[in-house]
């Protein structure tokens, strides 16, 4: 069985974030890209199955700016096959990039098309399952592990208050999160190998996003905190603190 | 166009307590917008939303208990908002709700806004504020088309009390709608957890000089001092080395909550970890680095020795509540 790994390239999360001057969107300007953490779980799962299985092809599709490619060979590096770049610039309208996902996705024979829960950039945890919606498949959220059986997939996914247990015939769709998946580090063949593994270009089909971002701001400053104390002795004056200033006790 | 519907939270058959929430901001802005409140209930409950502002209950019975997972009830909610013409529907931003939200809006073709933090009504239109970067930016977005779709972020909005004579009126599920294909078959509660981190009014927070997941009892005794508003929550470096599930890890990919006390004990304060609880409304930091990151963000902070401070820590506010 083949499957597809939808990724998504964006800031690390350790880049400092500048607001740009028009106020709409950030600096660019050195911030190191990377694939969003969740969509490496998704890309682990894709390659776990695969080996289990021993056959089936793991291709990954972004939709993205022409430097998404780097990111795509990050991801070729660690067993991908091959990969499919829609050159285009996404917004933050998930419902506009689910679209354009799905119209390369509906000619596909992916038996699974894995998503991360969210992309760790404008964070709306949606594209997924909406994709789902466009191709009328199954689909499964926040999944921890999953296991392949005869024309369905079984997975395990974190439900409030525990894990639920879901069985989806195939072809489905499902949105990793942490769990089984821990993401394995790209080999020195890996990344020579990756060079050469297809890695196609097409122009992302225009879709007008639905969502105007009017502007960005820095979250405002948490106000001064101060140390109460040291050690226990700093407790009694801490409940007194948190009872009669902060009337959260 | 002024009506809102207020979609309730619900798993396993229980409307959750931030339905009040989404029916609180509901309520807001129908009154902006000098429109109604319906709140759409999976199942036969729900009656009591009616308490926070609700003009209608719609109970969709979905008549499989759920087994067919979201999928049914969100086609149910696409059916009937593409006939009423409601100026906004309102999710919470839960597992169920992020579950139920995005089918919804594929269902009816529109844009979804996720995880809101504020809600207004400027020039007649419906403009949200939602963190993007893991919190280091707040970004205001305004959708084009009607119905607006968005999720509000638990504990942020607090729920108002607004009793109303609510009509309940059942709806029924059209069963061609519901894709196939989906079954839950199982579900294990995790162990000890009765209350989700993300839906705690005040979390205790353990990081990796906790030392050992020995150690927990400690954070548990914080924990139930304070009594069943509070739950547990874990650093990364906690979860990673197994000592603690991750379902309660906080932050960038754990959960990001916002109770309105959060204790990090022992907890660095990596900026990941930040994302996840920076919004809540008093932080308490326990570390025994005096330049811990943490102490950066805390409201309050103790230097100091964990093992120390909170069995301490404990006692006194015990002793608070036996006042
Ligand atoms: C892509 C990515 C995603 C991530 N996502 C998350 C996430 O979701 N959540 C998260 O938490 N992290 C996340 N991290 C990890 C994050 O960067 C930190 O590594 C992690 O938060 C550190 O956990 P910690 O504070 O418990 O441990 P440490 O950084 O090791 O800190 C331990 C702290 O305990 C203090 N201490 C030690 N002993 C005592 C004692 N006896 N009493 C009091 N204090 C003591 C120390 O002074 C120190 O400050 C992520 C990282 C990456 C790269
Ligand atoms: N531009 C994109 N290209 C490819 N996949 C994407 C893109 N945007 C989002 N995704 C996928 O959808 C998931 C959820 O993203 P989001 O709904 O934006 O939080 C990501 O983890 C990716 O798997």
């Amino acid at each position: 069985m083949n499957i597809t790994v939808c990724v998504k390239r964006v800031p690390d999360t350790e880049t400092r974030i500048r607001i740009a001057e028009d106020g709409r969107d950030i600096v660019a300007d050195g911030v190191k890209y990377v694939l969003s953490p969740y969509d490496e779980f998704a890309i682990e799962a894709a390659l776990q199955l695969t080996e289990e299985a021993g056959t089936g092809e793991v291709t990954l599709l972004s939709f993205g700016p022409e430097a998404t490619k780097e990111s795509l060979r990050s991801g070729l590096a660690l067993g991908a096959d091959r990969a499919v770049l829609l050159k285009g610039e996404p917004t933050v309208d998930g419902w506009a990039t689910a679209r354009v996902l799905a119209s390369e996705l509906a000619g596909g024979d992916a038996g699974l098309v894995l998503f991360g829960v969210k992309a760790v950039d404008d964070d709306q945890q949606q594209v997924g399952p909406m994709v789902a919606e466009l191709l009328e498949r199954p689909c499964a959220t926040s999944v921890t592990a999953m296991e392949v059986g005869d024309g369905m997939v079984t997975c395990r996914r974190a439900a409030e208050g525990g894990q639920e247990v879901i069985e989806m015939d195939l072809p489905a769709v499902a949105t990793l999160t942490k769990g089984k998946y821990e993401p394995r580090y790209a080999s020195l063949r890996g990344i020579m190998m990756a060079k050469r593994k297809p890695l196609i270009e097409k122009e992302a089909p225009a879709v007008e996003p639905g969502l105007v971002v009017e502007g960005l701001e820095y979250p405002p400053p948490r106000p001064d905190g101060r140390i109460v104390g040291e050690g226990g002795e700093a407790v009694g004056e801490l409940v007194r603190l948190l009872r009669e200033e902060a009337k959260v006790l | 166009m002024t009506d809102v519907l207020a979609v309730a939270d619900a798993k396993r058959g229980t409307v959750a307590g931030v339905s009040r929430e989404v029916v609180t901001v509901a309520r807001t802005l129908a009154d902006r917008l000098g429109g109604s409140v319906d709140v759409a209930v999976p199942g036969a409950s729900g009656a009591g939303l009616a308490g926070w502002g609700a003009d209608r209950v719609l109970q969709f019975d979905t008549g499989d208990d759920g087994g067919g997972g979201p999928a049914p009830f969100a086609a149910a909610l696409a059916d009937h908002v593409g006939g009423h013409g409601y100026a906004a529907v309102l999710f919470a931003a839960t597992a169920t709700g992020r579950d139920l939200a995005p089918r919804v809006a594929a269902g009816l073709g529109v844009s979804l806004l996720t995880d809101c933090t504020a809600v207004e009504v400027a020039d007649g239109a419906i403009v949200v504020t939602r963190p993007v970067f893991a919190g280091k930016a707040l970004s205001r977005v305004r959708a084009l088309a009607t119905p607006v779709l968005l999720s509000i972020r638990p504990n942020v909005f607090p729920p108002r009390k607004e009793p109303r004579e609510a009509a309940v009126r059942q709806m029924s599920i059209s069963a061609n709608r519901t894709p196939a294909g989906y079954r839950v078959v199982g579900f294990e509660a995790s162990r000890g957890a009765a209350l989700d981190v993300s839906e705690a009014t005040i979390v205790v927070s353990g990081g990796r000089g906790m030392k050992g997941p020995e150690h927990w009892h400690l954070l548990a005794g914080l924990r139930d001092a304070i009594g069943e508003t509070a739950a547990l929550g874990a650093s990364r470096a906690v979860v990673d080395a197994g000592w603690r599930p991750h379902a309660e890890q906080v932050g960038q990919t754990g959960k990001t909550v916002t109770p309105k006390l959060y204790f990090a004990i022992a907890i660095s304060g990596a900026i990941q970890h930040l994302a996840g609880m920076r919004t809540s409304g008093v932080i308490v930091a326990v570390n025994r680095d005096p330049d811990a990151p943490i102490f950066g963000v805390a409201d309050y902070g103790i230097v100091g020795d964990a093992f120390e401070v909170v069995p301490k820590l404990a006692d006194a506010i015990r002793e608070l509540r036996q006042d």
